[in-house]
């Protein structure tokens, strides 16, 4: 395992922890993490490109990496923050944030309790920067709102046909889903997740939660004795230079008894959270996949509303986890959701998770289905692949990780929804309890609720968890998709994971790329304008913004590593696996050589460029709120 | 001594805001299916862009204390109070939402909407309306000059700058051939221009000092006024598909290729 010693120093005028950090590793477990820091202080390799140390243009004006308290700019600026108390304050309104909420808002209902809850949310509107298939399985619904269909939850398409399917270039080779396979998706629904978490939003606010969309949470705040005192929105009216603009004003702290952390896959404020505690010190590194999706209006003569259609297999090579999902949902008019899942631990950086997305389209399976169909929407999220062996720990003192921020997907299944939902529901539970315990003596200011865990362990996520545990590791063997398949055929469907042994996962994700030299470029077939697109319009479908004058939130560590480093050994990787064209090499205008360029209005959060770049250069922060994209139903 | 006309604009003006809630600018339109309209449900919706200019010229106005009260008003179905609700984070100190929902709100335009702002003024005793010049997604450009003429007040259209002299209005106005300063007397229209200011963001703790302050519901009946639309939409379609198009090396391939497509 990795020992990180962080230092951690806090801002007096601010309050920002500022984490500079100086690693230690064992060399017996991180090799490949060592070949990363030589990497770093590597002279770098000339391939296409000089550069001269002085004259790296910068890129990066963000506050995180340059305190204001040094900046020139910032001498007298007013940095007061209006607070306001709240007894539990939830970060991310997604399924496990409302979930918690409502959860939370019941028992205090139920037990006659005053509670103010308030959830902050960086989307404009509740639901539109959630992105998922999604098959739903309605367990921890049930166990939410037992009365869903009454109160018009919309879950309105049963599944009525499963099929899986391993795809080579020209044929379909259909496999049974036997029964007890993880992926028999019998008793579950296809939903617009996008819609139902609108509508958890909507069941959240007539119990009285406070939600505010619009507002993200910026920054971790602290107590004396180091416990989570609540969290802080995003200052406004900063410029693109970093400086002060006339209408700057600053976020607004919330505190709270306690904190629970819903941002989703790979939230920024979690990253800081896990340094912080040292919450990973004893799990596996969260490995992670790219999902994208698009919905299309097709043809109602190939329209099966209930039909869930998975793949395997092409156009990835064996050896690159990934597969498809098409889904026909039945929500007036003839919907299909479809995407395409690239597992980041993928090894050739010429990869692209996107044109692979728009190639498999081109299959005569889905051509099928797809043409004469008109495309609606676009998006794309980074989802967790780590399972059982990469959950951190939980709790610390003031605060609780819930959902898929620390990571709750059970990856066979591809759901993570239901999961996410439950420990919401269990985070709401213990907290209630510590809140309005009345004899409680609590060591730190901010609550610690370890009963969290406890409850975790013994509820079905844990149980669930357990037994697909070795599946997705499974496929790091020489056989790739085979091997992996094979295991799960013979172990899981024959002991359901009761295996004594637990497999392992490769290490991070961006370490896993290979020098550009050792690889190929991939020849991807141009996008035909009716089945495949380009990745400009499928941004603009997105319908993603940001305030034009802010500065870039996708902040690099020191802006000279993406040419010296990602460009001259991997062929800037990050102008492939970014599904929404943030990133671009272009030419200085000086004439010799390459500079990174930063598009970071069309950003649609899926926070892909934090996880695979191999530099671990590329600290994506939460931008100015309602920021991000604008996904209907998604 | 002030000239009495002058204290009573300047300690008790009233200034009326309209806000309309549009789909937001950087969404992707959708045409329905039956062509009737576009895709509404559930898309992102904010504030007009020009009404929030409108705002924050009104607040500004409020700060300076040269008007004492900012009510926000908007026109729509239960939706619209978020709108209202921004205006008010942003310095409003009370919303009136007029209530129009279903087909008449499909139907709802400049017409009706300026008759609804002329009763409005005339109940509340504004004695300054300030609109958004247009909106981003019918960009009629009507409801300020419509309201104007309802009600017989002078109109500053199409502000760059406002500034309030006595009990006249000095507006600077973006026109085609570069600015014209006018001067109007109060009470009066003024529809404001992208130059006009920068607006405020509403932040967290006025969003919640927000829910306090009222947002009174109103029916364009009650006011008079019949919200039934002279139009009728036939259909809507998407934009014809703009054609690639082709490059040619030189000057008489072009000409050829212009003769081939029938232009010269």
């Amino acid at each position: 395992m990795c020992n990180c010693m962080g230092m951690v120093l806090s801002c007096s005028v601010c309050d920002v922890i500022v984490l500079p950090f100086i690693c230690i590793f064992k060399a017996r477990r991180c090799i490949r993490a060592l070949k990363a820091v030589r990497a770093e202080h590597v002279a770098p390799q000339v391939y296409s490109t000089r550069w001269s140390s002085s004259t790296v243009p910068r890129i990066t004006t963000h506050y995180t990496v340059y305190p204001r308290d040094k900046d020139p700019r910032w001498e007298g600026m007013e940095m007061e923050r209006f607070a306001d108390e709240a007894d539990v304050v939830i970060v991310g309104g997604g399924p496990a944030g409302l979930s918690a909420a409502i959860r939370l808002k019941q028992l205090a209902n139920q037990h006659e309790k005053e509670l103010r809850v308030c959830v902050v949310e960086k989307a404009s509107q509740i639901g539109a920067h959630t992105l998922s298939g999604a098959c739903l399985e309605p367990t921890a619904l049930n166990e939410l709102i037992p009365d869903w269909k009454e109160r018009g939850a919309p879950l309105n398409t049963p599944v009525t046909e499963d099929k899986f399917a391993i795809l080579t270039e020209k044929y379909r080779i259909p496999v049974p889903i036997l029964p007890g396979l993880p992926m028999n998706n019998h008793g579950n629904y296809l939903v617009r997740l996008g819609h139902f978490v609108r509508w958890l939003g909507e069941q959240a606010e007539e119990l009285g939660v406070e939600l505010y969309p619009g507002y993200a949470a910026a920054e971790v705040l602290f107590h004396e004795d180091g416990s989570v005192k609540g969290i802080a929105t995003n200052d406004v009216g900063i410029g693109k230079d970093g400086s002060p603009k006339d209408v700057f004003e600053r976020g607004m702290e919330l505190h709270a008894k306690v904190t629970l952390f819903g941002e989703g896959c790979h939230g920024h404020l979690a990253k800081q959270l896990y340094k912080q505690f040292n919450l990973r010190e004893n799990c596996e590194p969260q490995t992670y996949a790219i999902g994208l999706k698009e919905l299309w209006v097709i043809d109602e003569k190939k329209w099966r509303p209930g039909r869930t259609e998975h793949s395997v297999g092409w156009p990835l090579n064996r050896n690159t986890y990934g597969g498809s999902f098409l889904y026909h949902l039945n929500e007036g008019e003839p919907l299909v959701a479809l995407g395409f899942v690239v597992g980041l631990d993928y090894t050739n950086p010429y990869l692209s998770p996107f044109r692979e997305f728009q190639r498999w389209k081109h299959h005569p399976s889905i051509m099928s289905t797809l043409e004469g169909g008109n495309r609606i929407a676009y998006g794309a999220r980074a989802l967790n692949e780590g399972g059982f062996q990469s959950i951190p720990k939980l709790t610390f003192p003031g605060g609780m990780l819930i959902g898929c921020s620390p990571g709750f997907m059970n990856v066979p299944k591809i759901k993570g929804t239901h999961t996410a939902m439950k420990s919401g529901m269990l985070a709401a539970e213990t907290a209630f309890s510590k809140i309005t315990d009345e004899n409680l003596q609590s060591e730190t200011a901010g609550l610690y609720i370890p009963e969290y865990k406890e409850a975790l362990e013994k509820s079905w996520i844990w149980k669930e968890l357990y037994a697909v545990r070795n599946i997705r590791p499974s496929f790091h063997n020489y056989f790739g998709l085979y091997g992996g398949m094979l295991y799960t055929g013979i172990f899981y469907w024959f002991l359901r994971g009761k295996e004594p042994w637990t497999l392992k996962h490769n290490g991070l994700d961006s370490a896993q790329l290979k020098p550009a030299k050792d690889c190929a470029p991939i020849e991807y077939p141009k996008p035909d304008g009716k089945i495949s697109f380009d990745l400009l319009s499928s941004v603009a479908l997105s319908g993603t913004n940001h305030e034009h004058d802010q500065p870039p939130h996708l902040t690099l560590k020191d802006d000279s590593v993406p040419v010296a480093q990602n460009l001259a050994i991997y062929d800037g990787p990050e102008q492939r696996f970014c599904p929404a064209g943030v990133y671009e090499y272009v030419p200085l205008e000086t004439g010799d050589g390459m500079r990174l360029q930063i598009n970071a209005q069309n950003c649609v959060h899926c926070k892909t460029c934090d996880i695979k770049d191999p530099s671990q250069n590329i600290n994506w922060v939460v931008p100015e709120g309602s920021g991000g994209p604008a996904y209907n139903g998604m | 001594m002030l000239p009495l006309r002058f204290r009573r604009v300047t300690m008790s003006a009233r200034v009326l805001v309209g806000v309309k809630r549009v789909i937001d600018y950087a969404v992707k339109i959708r045409v329905k299916p039956d062509r009737t309209g576009v895709v509404t449900d559930g898309v992102k919706h904010s504030m007009n862009p020009f009404c929030e200019i409108a705002v924050e010229e009104a607040v500004k106005l409020k700060e300076k204390k040269l008007v004492k009260e900012v009510v926000a008003v908007s026109c729509g179905p239960q939706q619209v109070q978020e709108t209202i609700r921004t205006a008010l984070a942003m310095g409003a100190d009370r919303g009136i939402h007029v209530e129009v929902s279903g087909k008449d709100y499909e139907t709802l335009g400049p017409l009706q909407v300026s008759k609804i702002f002329a009763a409005l003024a005339k109940k509340e005793q504004a004695d300054l309306i300030i609109l958004g010049k247009q909106a981003i997604d019918d960009d009629c450009n009507q409801t300020g000059q419509m309201t104007a003429a309802l009600l017989d007040w002078p109109q500053g259209t199409f502000a760059s700058e406002v500034t309030l002299e006595a009990d006249k209005l000095k507006v600077v106005r973006e026109i085609d051939g570069g600015l014209e300063t006018i001067k109007i007397k109060l009470p009066a229209v003024v529809t404001a221009d992208l130059r006009l200011n920068t607006p405020r963001y509403a932040t967290l703790p006025n969003i919640m000092k927000a829910k306090k302050k009222k947002i009174v519901n109103v029916k364009p009946a009650d006011l008079g006024v019949d919200v039934s639309s002279r139009l009728e939409v036939l259909k809507v379609d998407e934009p014809p598909q703009r054609q690639s198009g082709v490059k040619v090396e030189t000057v008489h391939d072009l000409v050829e290729k212009l003769k081939e497509a029938g232009r010269i």
